[in-house]
């Protein structure tokens, strides 16, 4: 293009990362029993950008026993008061919204157009949301004084790390539970941040406990038998693990799991838009988005032409340096998810289907995948079948509404999907007939802290957001 | 990278209005195209055009929006800026327009800034009919268009032999270019041969002395629905440009709109190989505001509508707050308005 | 001038075969097998053997199998009827109970070793507890669902739906009211249900699939099998075509490996809660445990292109 846009990097000089950090217990950051250290890496340069601290299941334990202590304070105060602390969050989020961004597309490796139009805003929305149920859960339909359930225990995921720590820990504390959290291996740090705004808002110490690791800290963390709630974000597999752990216990358990959004194009869709729903649906974030429109499913008779449109249009998508304000495409999170996306992307060819990417210079350090393309697909690719996680749409047809509607539903997964169409009544009836959590009917991708979301089948059970969202922290 | 921008910038600060137009231009007369058929009828048009994909509102102010954020700094501020300018019509439609005012404007259109010769001319001035040859003696000898709008503007609402008249009154005159509005009344109410052959009548008229503009004044049609259909029809009958309001109205150009007409023309010359150029006017009154306009053209159909010979902007007071903005970018600290010159 | 008959032997009755009620049909367990029902016997008389009451089928995983079958195929129908005409199809189950009081009154009080009396307060419970769910139908949506403000040009709106096909382990005491306790919030919401009836006192729940059966209930909807719970349960636990599973009927040890299997295709599961009385109001923790919210947006748009994006 001649419009040739120069760098416009955002500056990373408004955070300060320590060089270790610890875990986060009983409101002071304190060394692991064990010593075992980890690095977190930013995954477009590979720079290391801090060392954390591996909690080991001693650790696990110390964190709990925090939460159980706090408890019973907690959950005493009155509504209104925890409403004050978790307002006192939101606001400082606010304040502080600018850093975490940076922060986060540093660790996470995405977009800092996303971590600033998207996370952030979404974060201090959903502590804004849940800080006023606090004192209202009396009217919230689960009977009046309902009971928290004590000690929530959390393990959230690398592609969101504070939205999703947002997700679980606003409602937690609403509803006068205490938690221990323990975000992903890769994207620890805006949860470690995040104990500083707790500091900062004077939130009573134990009432947020934040222990990193890996899986291994996770399933410490999930089988401890004082942890009252467990609530789970992240893939299909782990949470099955969860789900047989706490079996026989009286843990309630919350799961939101993996995805293969079907996104459904039919031949009377505003097609600019649909393009743009697309893109959305299925390179926010890389990809990496359990929600993803991973599937495009589009009306055979205007296949040819759409497709065109979206190769012209994933021609002008700008990747390279998160941290740029014009970058759309960042980094993918890690080694291992670009090695999961690069073997499934093989195999999508190797099983026929047609692979296709623009133009697309990749930077030569941190990990990277060119936003792709499959044509030719059917029901039976592994890509038409398996979440690859990342920047890559497989895409299928079919002929009629009935047609479209047995494609995406045949899924293990029912999380998201889409559909477009300028017509109202094909909206409501198919949407009424997509086995789905969470349905955009043109449009995709949209999240807010009223709406509830989580799966069907396979992708998980149990809603976050909205007053869906208490009922997991609550006694009912 | 540099090298490649460093190229088109030289090209630009020479900014010819007239680039070599990547497609066979159309000269008067009914226009022949591919999609000829749909043009026989009321009920053919009708068919055509509602049969068009349709706009979803909130998609498309969202994706409007969302290009609205791209950051533009230095190197590519000052390309932006300078193309921004080359790209204005520079603009005095009033009762109170007198041979002075438009003197003063073909001046500034000619020379934009007196303090630094190398700012670009901009594309065009545009008056009424009767301040055409006045303009046109002051921009002679540059490279600078003189635009007339015509046919009962703004509000279009006379005898077609009238609007005719009008239009060759400014043809006569030396108008280069006619801006029409087309007939909303008879849009809405669904005669669209009726708006397809007034057109052509004026493209009729212009011949091959002056490219036509066809005004569609969005913020009457209101729907973006009616905006596209307007587009197609505006472009079926041989509109040169499409152009979104006459400024005279409560809604001009917005992003939405302009990004909606850009798609209209990406995808008529995808159709029939004709490139049609796309004008905002109204409302365009910042730098910031015109350069999320360019990042729109970058954006939608790139490099091929980024030149004054196929995008321009209606406006008067955006071209000042350009110079003042370029004047902070080459002396490192910011102007005033009283270093450039009031219209 | 009528004949007087001096004195008559009792009449002989006729025993009633109690079959599977599955798909709509009233099929023998595919295995051939039966066990033995006998009455319950009160804690006095623990040393001795209950009388036999009938030869309940015993139920095999083949069984299981065909009953997911008929309730896969019955949940488009079922789900997609309208919530008015499910609480008519309810509250007719209901009438046709009614009518055939004495007949479960005479189950109950053997099934459970309680007095006439006391079975029939049962059995009017039960009776009662169809009433209730059938008014739910219509209203569940409106209670648990519901439009959710977001900040955008959006309609965004939650709406209830059933899960899918839920297995159902009744209660093994309260034969009948805890059974109807369990069906009938499972398919009020637009599921449908594999029944596993209390393993000691199945007969109450063969005889209601006898009222389902005529009381317009779609065929499939509700399936109920007799046997040994844990050896149904196992498969129909592990079935990746079952969406959830009730296991009320479950002790501890089972319940915690049923809760296993079910993770292999994340089922739902309502863990058995103890219950002291069935007649208590019931809530609507039933329904909802079988519900998933589905959450639709749509853009608003707006009237006209009047708005400035900028």
């Amino acid at each position: 293009m001649a419009f040739e846009y120069a760098p416009a990097p955002e500056s990373r000089a408004i955070v300060n990362i320590a060089p270790l950090y610890g875990l986060f217990i009983d409101g002071e950051f304190v060394e692991s029993s064990g010593g075992d250290l980890n690095k977190t890496v930013s995954p477009s340069t590979e720079e290391v950008l801090a060392e954390y601290t591996q909690a080991n299941a001693e650790d696990v334990d110390r964190a709990v026993k925090a939460a159980r202590k706090a408890f019973e304070k907690w959950s005493a105060l009155p509504g209104a008061e925890r409403a004050k602390y978790l307002f006192r969050i939101a606001r400082i989020i606010q304040e502080r919204s600018r850093e975490l961004a940076v922060l986060e597309t540093l660790d996470n490796g995405k977009p800092i157009r996303e971590t600033r139009d998207a996370d952030l805003p979404l974060v201090a929305a959903h502590f804004f949301y849940y800080a006023g149920w606090a004192d209202k859960l009396d009217h919230a339909g689960f009977g009046t004084n309902p009971r928290p359930l004590g000690v929530a225990g959390q393990v959230i995921p690398w592609n969101f790390p504070l939205l999703m720590l947002a997700w679980k820990i606003a409602p937690a504390l609403a509803t006068g539970n205490t938690v221990v959290l323990k975000p992903a291996e890769t994207t620890p740090l805006s949860a470690l941040f995040f104990a500083d705004i707790c500091r900062q808002a004077g939130l009573p110490k134990g009432v947020v406990n934040i222990v990193t690791g890996d899986g291994r800290t996770g399933a410490a963390l999930v089988a401890h038998p004082d942890v009252n709630k467990v609530a789970f974000t992240g893939s299909t597999a782990v949470g099955k693990e969860i789900a047989r752990t706490v079996a026989g216990s009286r843990k309630k358990l919350t799961l939101e799991l993996g995805g293969k959004g079907a996104n459904i194009v039919f031949d009377d869709a505003p097609i600019d838009q649909a393009v743009e729903g697309i893109v959305s649906g299925i390179f926010f974030n890389q990809g990496q988005v359990c929600c993803a429109g991973s599937r495009l499913l589009v009306q055979e008779s205007i296949q040819e032409e759409l497709l065109e449109s979206l190769k012209r249009r994933l021609s002008t998508l700008r990747l390279g340096d998160p941290l740029d304000k014009n970058t759309d495409i960042g980094a993918i999170n890690s080694a291992e998810q670009l090695a999961r996306i690069t073997a499934l992307t093989a195999q999508g060819e190797a099983e026929g289907a047609e692979r296709w990417s623009p133009a697309c210079e990749l930077p030569s350090s941190g990990y990277w995948f060119a936003p792709t393309l499959f044509t030719n697909v059917t029901q039976a690719h592994t890509i038409a079948r398996d979440e690859i996680f990342g920047p890559v749409l497989s895409v299928l047809t079919f002929r009629t509404p009935d047609e479209a509607v047995a494609k995406a539903n045949n899924s293990q997964y029912g999380l998201s999907a889409g559909i477009w169409t300028e017509k109202g009544s094909r909206i409501l009836a198919v949407a009424n007939k997509l086995r789905a959590g969470v349905i955009w009917s043109n449009t995709f991708n949209k999240f807010d802290p009223t709406s509830p979301f989580g799966g069907y089948k396979e992708s998980g059970f149990g809603r976050e957001g909205g007053r869906h969202g208490l009922e997991a922290y609550l006694d009912v | 990278m540099y090298s490649r921008y460093a190229r088109r910038y030289a090209r630009l600060v020479t900014m010819p209005t007239n680039a070599p137009s990547p497609t066979a231009e159309r000269v008067g007369g009914t226009p022949t195209h591919a999609l000829q058929d749909v043009t026989a009828s009321d009920s053919t048009l009708r068919r055509f055009l509602h049969g068009l994909p349709g706009v979803d509102a909130v998609g498309l102010e969202a994706r409007a929006a969302s290009l609205g954020t791209r950051s533009i700094k230095t190197t590519a501020k000052a390309y932006a800026i300078d193309l921004a300018i080359s790209m204005v019509d520079l603009t005095t439609l009033e009762g109170a327009d007198t041979p002075g005012k438009v003197r003063a404007l073909g001046a500034k259109a000619v020379h934009p800034d007196p303090t630094d010769r190398t700012t670009p001319a901009t594309a065009a001035v545009c008056v009424y009919p009767d301040m055409v040859a006045t303009a046109k003696a002051a921009v002679a000898g540059s490279s600078v268009k003189v635009a007339s709008v015509a046919t009962a503007f703004p509000a279009g609402r006379a005898p077609i032999a009238v609007k005719l008249a009008d239009v060759r009154e400014a043809i006569d005159a030396g108008a280069d270019e006619i801006d029409m509005v087309i007939d909303r009344g008879a849009f809405l109410a669904g005669h669209y041969a009726k708006v397809y052959e007034e057109i052509v009548a004026v493209k009729e008229t212009c011949g091959t002395s002056a490219r036509l503009k066809v005004i569609f004044e969005t913020g009457e049609l209101s729907t973006y629905d009616n905006i596209r259909r307007a587009s197609w029809l505006g472009m079926l009958a041989g509109a040169d440009f499409i152009k979104t309001s006459t400024g005279k109205v409560a809604v001009n150009a917005t992003p939405a709109n302009t990004l909606l007409m850009l798609e209209a023309v990406r995808d008529f010359r995808a159709q029939t190989g004709v490139q049609v150029g796309v004008k905002p006017a109204g409302g365009i009154r910042t730098t910031k505001d015109a350069v999320k306009f360019l990042v729109l053209v970058n954006e939608t159909v790139g490099e091929d509508w980024l030149d004054n010979h196929w995008f321009r902007f209606g406006a008067s007071s955006l071209l000042n707050d350009l110079l003042m903005q370029r004047q902070k970018l080459a002396t490192g600290r910011y102007s005033g308005p009283d270093y450039v010159t009031v219209d | 001038m009528s004949e007087k008959t001096e004195k008559t032997e009792p009449r002989l009755s006729v025993f009633k075969t109690y079959k599977l009620y599955v798909g709509g049909k009233f099929p023998r367990s595919e295995s051939g097998r039966v066990y033995e029902v006998t009455t319950k016997t009160s804690a006095a008389g623990a040393a001795g053997k209950g009388n036999w009451l009938a030869n309940a089928p015993l139920s095999s995983r083949k069984d299981a199998r065909d009953a997911v079958v008929a309730a896969r195929k019955a949940f488009g129908g079922w789900s997609g009827a309208t919530a008015y005409n499910r609480g008519q199809i309810l509250y007719r189950v209901a009438e046709m109970l009614e009518g055939r009081k004495a007949q479960f009154v005479h189950e109950v009080a053997d099934a459970e070793g309680l007095s006439k009396s006391k079975a029939a307060v049962q059995v009017d419970a039960a009776i009662d507890r169809w009433v209730w769910y059938a008014g739910w139908t219509d209203k569940i949506a409106q209670v648990v669902g519901g439009g959710n403000p977001v900040a955008g040009p959006y309609f965004n709106l939650s709406s209830p739906e059933p899960t899918g096909v839920v297995t159902v382990l009744a209660p093994q005491e309260s034969s009948f009211l805890g059974l109807v306790s369990v069906i009938a919030p499972v398919i009020a919401t637009g599921n449908t249900a594999v029944v596993v009836a209390s393993e000691k006192s199945p007969l109450p729940a063969l005889s209601l699939g006898e009222v389902l059966a005529t009381s317009d209930l779609p065929g499939g909807v509700v399936n109920i099998l007799s046997g040994r719970t844990a050896e149904i349960a196992t498969p129909l636990a592990a079935h990746q075509d079952v969406n959830a599973i009730d296991l009320a009927g479950a002790d501890d040890v089972l319940a915690k490996e049923l809760e296993i299997a079910a993770a292999d295709n994340l089922k739902r599961v309502l863990r058995p809660q103890p219950v002291d009385n069935w007649s208590e109001t019931p809530g609507i923790d039933r329904m909802t445990a079988f519900l998933e919210t589905k959450t639709v947006w749509h853009p608003t748009g707006s009237l006209g292109a009047s708005g400035s994006s900028y």
